[in-house]
């Protein structure tokens, strides 16, 4: 029986084999276009011409943000090796042309293939010891996706090679950005950068990739290398910061550090059901609850640094409002047209540590999480909370609140509440128009929980008449959030006058 | 000069044996053979974890004072010796010696010979390391001549197998020192790893030595010989003394292992080298 069972068996496999064969032999094309695109692996980018390159050859860093593109040229006078040279004359720093040269070269083509090379190299020599402010190379006006680079290379007046390592060859598959460098004046004074560099030329030659196998990795970061711990929400995205590479050249000994993209990092997540994150270094929650954390490597090694995420699931949007447009003066709320003010943050030094809330645009502070419809909840995040201020006064005028009853505001407190705690709001009516008043009111710890909603608001609607003091209501010019430090991090949201 | 000098001699070589040796010249491991000897000795595998095998190790201790020399080992170098665990062990199939900071410009490190217990006159003496990185950090695998307490160095001969300085992680060099040429003079030539690093992988040291050669190599690589002929190019006179550039590297010589941290070669640690710093020895072969 079990002879004849495996018998049936084998006539079954050979049926499939021939069917596979001939599958096989029908799609060809299929298979053919099934083999991942290669691209060409060309080393040189310029030896006495540009190789491969744009039309344009160089492109230059816009002019408007300074770049001198008369700047570029080729020398057939001068080269280290064959018969020409690039020759870059750097402007002076009064330049009216443009006080700064730089720019890329780029592939004419679709990108190379440089997972071949582990390092830009090049020579270059000065007419004075300038310095190179950076050169590199995966930047093409296009994607930027894997610009690397070196800053601040002091140049000899003798040809010197030198090289700018690869963070990871296996991630240029397909790189367009073949070159970019920039540099300014020469700072002959050597009294800082302050106007007066004078003009000074360099040249490049021999610029190319190359496989040297001697470029050592001795130092990797995200984040700084600090150990960040995050309390998010679901669906907040936001990238890998701070990245650092330190590589020990073979052939010099020193140790150079690396200015690069994050997408040159091999990252992990923990546990990806938390938070994800992109061959970009994007980080995105898509937990409900949880804890992940993100790690990185580059090249094998291990990366200083990360990020801990712990999703505290939907977000706690504070209460829609449901006063009537007619009857608000709204000072921040996405429920209402806003009047304008100076500041959300007055960062009155040196009294004041309060950060957050800074500019005067209510849909640019610091939080901004969709409502399920799509539409934008922005929020305000005072951290290091001492004093801060709403300010409607100097560039804007004072604002007339006389008709309102109530002053109403959500405050999300992002810690603890204890004995002690307090938050003042206070007012002050004729800044920078006239004679000023002012009056407050307390919340402690008792009306900051009683006030408490479910989902951690603490939602208040206090009678103008409650405030002490004299403050004229048809000239406010601030209001003041004041906890002398008893309470660091809040959340603001639907700050309004109305009349019930 | 020297060494332009050796360089000729090998072309002159291969002028004498012919025209097809020229040809593939450049090819130094396919014209030349690096290494003749083949009847082992002595060797250490370091195969078992601890203290390494004492029947054959000593440690010269200390900052060299008690060995009569100026503190430094005579080069101002900044390490003290221990035979502590922490700079000398033997793990996983590995010598490992240490180079520690243990303060402000103080480090720990370990020097380790076989004086008591091994010498040889001639031979190949051959080791497989992976070398440590950074400026000021000074490995040296050497021999030194036996005799040296009745002739005192350079009398008694000195041969680098390899010598590397750690902020130039691709080059090595083996030198010679003697009576004219020693020191800051030795005869000395570097090999230059080209497309690698020695700090990042295993490569193998050795020399090959003979009544009158010296043959130096890095891998399937003979890149340098020293012969009588050459040391007496050395020869000076100075202060009415002539020193003959005399050749004594016929005597027996031991085998030393270390790692010196600054010093007036490599100069001190800077800022960008990290401690510590390791340098892994495989195996440590001689034959004759």
């Amino acid at each position: 029986m079990m002879k004849n069972i495996n018998l049936v068996k084998s006539k079954t496999i050979v049926l499939f084999g021939l069917l596979i064969v001939f599958n096989f032999g029908c799609e060809r094309d299929l298979t053919d276009q099934a083999v991942p695109a290669t691209f060409p692996n060309t080393a040189d980018i310029y030896t006495d011409n540009p190789v491969g390159l744009t039309d344009e050859f160089f492109i230059s860093f816009d002019p408007a943000g300074g770049a001198n593109t008369g700047a570029f040229d080729t020398d057939d006078n001068e080269a280290y090796e064959g018969t020409s040279s690039i020759r870059i004359d750097v402007p002076a720093s009064n330049d009216p042309d443009g006080n700064f040269v730089g720019g890329i070269f780029k592939d004419r083509g679709e990108g190379r293939d440089l997972t071949g090379y582990d390092a830009l190299t090049f020579w270059a020599k000065g007419s004075v010891t300038g310095t190179l402010s950076q050169v590199g190379f995966g930047t093409d006006f296009e994607d930027d996706r894997y610009p690397a680079s070196r800053s601040d290379i002091q140049l000899t007046t003798n040809w010197k090679k030198y090289i700018v390592p690869i963070p990871d060859p296996s991630k240029l598959v397909q790189e367009k950005g073949m070159f970019l460098f920039s540099a300014g004046g020469f700072d002959i004074l050597g009294d800082g950068p302050n106007g007066n560099e004078i003009g000074w030329i360099f040249w490049l030659d021999e610029i190319r990739f190359e496989k040297l196998g001697t470029n050592l990795t001795v130092g990797a970061e995200i984040f700084e290398g600090q150990e960040i711990m995050r309390d998010e929400f679901i669906d907040t995205a936001f990238g890998v910061s701070g990245v650092a590479h330190t590589v020990n050249l073979g052939s010099t000994g020193e140790n150079i550090s690396m200015n690069l993209s994050a997408a040159y990092f091999d990252y992990e997540s923990s546990n990806p059901s938390v938070a994800d994150v992109n061959a970009d270094g994007d980080v995105e929650v898509i937990g409900l609850s949880g804890t992940t954390t993100i790690t990185a490597s580059l090249e094998g090694f291990g990366a200083n640094g990360s990020l801990t995420v712990t999703s505290n699931g939907i977000f706690p949007h504070a209460p829609i409002p449901a006063q009537n447009a007619t009857n608000v003066v709204s000072l921040f709320s996405d429920s209402y047209t806003n009047v304008p003010v100076r500041h959300y943050n007055g960062f009155f030094l040196p009294f004041q540590t309060t950060q957050g809330g800074a500019g005067a645009d209510p849909n640019n502070v610091d939080l901004q999480v969709p409502y399920p419809d799509g539409s934008p909840d922005n929020i305000i995040n005072y951290t290091a909370l001492n004093f801060v201020s709403i300010g409607m006064y100097e560039s804007v005028p004072n604002v007339d609140v006389s008709a309102a009853t109530h002053l109403h505001v959500d405050i999300f407190v992002r810690e603890d509440i204890e004995p002690g705690d307090f938050i003042r709001l206070e007012m002050e009516s004729g800044t920078f128009s006239g004679p000023t008043a002012s009056g407050s009111f307390l919340l402690n710890s008792t009306a900051l929980m009683d006030n408490m909603n479910e989902d951690g608001w603490t939602v208040l609607d206090i009678p103008l008449s409650s405030f002490s003091g004299n403050i004229d209501f048809t000239s406010l010019g601030q209001l003041f959030f004041i906890s002398d430090g008893t309470i660091s991090d809040i959340w603001v949201d639907n700050v309004y006058y109305y009349n019930e | 000069m020297k060494q332009r000098k050796f360089l000729n001699t090998i072309i002159a070589f291969s002028f004498l044996v012919g025209g097809t040796l020229l040809v593939t010249n450049c090819e130094v491991d396919e014209t030349q053979k690096v290494a003749n000897l083949t009847n082992l000795v002595m060797s250490d595998e370091f195969d078992v974890d601890g203290a390494p095998d004492p029947d054959l190790w000593g440690y010269d201790l200390g900052d060299g004072t008690a060995q009569g020399l100026p503190a430094g080992w005579g080069n101002n170098e900044l390490q003290v010796y221990t035979d502590s665990p922490d700079n000398v062990s033997v793990e996983n199939g590995l010598l490992v010696i240490t180079a520690r900071q243990v303060g402000a410009n103080q480090y720990t490190s370990a020097r380790l010979t076989t004086q008591v217990n091994f010498d040889q006159q001639y031979g190949r003496f051959e080791a497989r390391m992976r070398l440590p990185l950074g400026k000021g950090i000074w490995p040296a695998f050497w021999l030194l001549g036996n005799d040296c307490d009745e002739n005192p160095w350079p009398q008694c001969g000195e041969i680098d197998v390899m010598e590397y300085l750690g902020d130039a992680p691709t080059v090595i060099f083996g030198s010679a020192h003697g009576p004219g040429y020693n020191g800051g003079d030795s005869i000395s030539k570097e090999y230059d790893l080209g497309n690698d690093r020695f700090d990042t992988g295993f490569h193998v040291f050795g020399i090959e030595w003979g009544p009158d050669f010296i043959n130096y190599y890095v891998d399937g690589d003979l890149y340098q010989q020293i012969t009588p002929e050459i040391t007496a190019e050395e020869a000076i006179e100075k202060d009415g003394i002539t020193n003959p550039g005399e050749w004594v590297f016929n005597r027996p010589f031991y085998i030393i292992m270390n790692i010196a941290v600054g010093g007036d070669l490599p100069g001190a640690p800077n800022a960008d080298t990290v401690f510590p710093q390791r340098m892994f020895v495989d195996y440590v072969r001689v034959y004759n």
